[in-house]
């Protein structure tokens, strides 16, 4: 493994399924009568969050407290940030302290590849600006494989709003390099121009994107990222792009749908549909910390010679 | 490369150790085997094969991961973590006698890790030790209560155990290095 986690870039096909394998062995501890393990004991992680943000946040402090790493919350709402501190001189501070890792959310996409410059301690991105959040494309690989036993030659669509997820650029690189095939599907608008060429194949009808799918993920349209008019109303939306009964019978019997939350019922997924026989949703969350407490672990390790 | 145990004398020292272990152990319905991976498992596996086969009691067996305890973890700054695999102990552990299987018995390291390990799971009314090898230079106060084969070597010797399961074949062998 290299020293952080930035973007799935850092990682290859080899060491992915090391980290679907190490999830597996976690996620036992998560059902023992003890739920910890002392592998990061005396490893302190500082979880430094630019956004709101409650799963991600708390699933990454429950894998850390389960290796029995000390943790420390850094919520930007009650920090020197609100004076004017900047992200360089923060991450500068709190290195002083030397902590081992450092978990960064944060607004703008490669905050995480600044840090990485000038920390010493090991970086996980957690979501950076419409950048990537590797963390959550390998929670739901680990989820897909459980219920397919295989990723390579599936096919999975990921609809709804492509331009400012990074949840669907980490699946993208992902998905690709371990085989499946990727469709995408949203509104024009929503569609990051020259998306093709991450192996992708883009259609406009989202119809004939899920036909016969094996996996539908479903993308929340993120209005706080929205300057501007990107789509007509919500109710047109859902009506255009909407994940309802209906479009899940056009994909395989056996398909499952995912959001990596949160939801906006009734904008981008039916109710029905969400609490429905193929959403896997909630499992999602629980692999998140099976997932999260592999990559600490097999991050906290040494460095490779290369 | 002298073998020091072929298929016939393992298969003899596993046999003696049932007994050995029906022996000292009245409440048959209170034992449980828990061998350490990797191949502590399939040993565990022939273990209450053999106590199947003299009084057709069932023996609960699992399997134990020790790497997330081991006392050498994160003391190189360069390569990769060692690979973790699954612990399946689908048995309550509290008020059993449970006999911890494990292949060579060496400096006592992972023995120390298994028994934090498996503290974790309950509270054993005892912890027992099963070795096919043990080949001494301990490093903890750990000694083994049912042993294979006693075998003296060199420190800069290993001892390599071969089990059909995952090897193809039942040999042990003392490599120099």
């Amino acid at each position: 493994m290299k020293k952080d986690l930035l973007s799935i870039d850092d990682l290859t096909r080899d060491e992915i399924y090391l980290i679907l394998d190490t999830t597996e062995a976690m996620r036992e501890i998560g059902q023992r009568p003890i739920k910890k393990v002392p592998t990061l004991r005396g490893k302190t992680i500082v979880n430094l969050f630019y956004e709101p943000s409650t799963r991600t946040r708390t699933s990454f402090e429950i894998a850390e407290k389960r290796l029995s790493a000390d943790t420390l919350n850094i919520a930007v709402a009650t920090s020197s940030v609100q004076k004017g501190e900047t992200l360089a001189d923060t991450a500068l501070n709190i290195e002083a302290m030397a902590p081992d890792m450092i978990v960064m959310r944060h607004a703008s996409s490669g905050a995480g590849h600044l840090l990485s410059r000038i920390c010493r301690s090991r970086i996980i991105n957690a979501g950076d600006g419409m950048h990537e959040h590797p963390t959550q494309a390998l929670l739901d690989a680990f989820t897909i494989r459980e219920h397919k036993q295989r990723i390579e030659g599936l096919k999975v669509t990921i609809v709804g709003d492509l331009l400012h997820s990074r949840v669907l650029r980490s699946n993208v690189k992902l998905l690709t390099k371990l085989g499946a095939e990727v469709w995408v599907s949203g509104p024009p608008t929503l569609v990051p121009p020259g998306i093709e060429r991450f192996g992708v194949r883009v259609s406009p009808r989202v119809d004939e994107a899920v036909a016969g799918a094996d996996v539908i993920m479903m993308l929340r349209i993120q209005q706080e990222r929205m300057h501007g008019a990107f789509i007509p109303s919500l109710r047109e939306y859902f009506h255009t792009f909407g994940m309802t009964r209906a479009r899940v019978a056009l994909a395989r019997p056996d398909v499952i749908i995912m959001h990596p939350g949160p939801m906006n019922r009734g904008v981008e997924i039916a109710s029905d549909v969400a609490d429905g026989p193929y959403s896997v949703i909630l499992e999602q969350v629980a692999n998140g910390v099976s997932v999260r407490m592999a990559v600490l672990y097999l991050l906290a390790g040494g460095v490779d010679v290369d | 490369m002298p073998v020091v145990m072929d298929a016939d004398r393992m298969g003899r020292s596993l046999a003696r150790i049932a007994h050995e272990i029906l022996e000292r152990n009245r409440a048959v319905e209170e034992l449980a085997l828990v061998g350490i991976r990797t191949r502590g498992v399939p040993l565990a596996r022939r273990i209450a094969q053999s106590i199947r086969e003299i009084n057709r009691h069932e023996i609960p067996t699992g399997a134990l991961d020790i790497t997330l305890y081991r006392d050498d973890l994160m003391r190189t700054a360069v390569g990769a973590q060692p690979v973790i695999r699954r612990t399946e102990i689908p048995f309550s552990i509290d008020n059993r006698r449970i006999l911890l299987v494990d292949d060579v018995l060496y400096t006592g390291r992972t023995i120390r890790a298994a028994l934090d390990a498996l503290i974790e799971f309950g509270r054993p009314k005892a912890i027992q030790l099963v070795v096919l090898v043990d080949r001494g230079h301990r490093e903890l106060p750990i000694k083994a209560d049912y042993v294979g084969k006693n075998l003296p070597t060199s420190p800069s010797q290993s001892v390599q155990v071969h089990l059909t399961e995952i090897d193809g074949r039942d040999e042990v062998e003392i490599l120099e290095s």
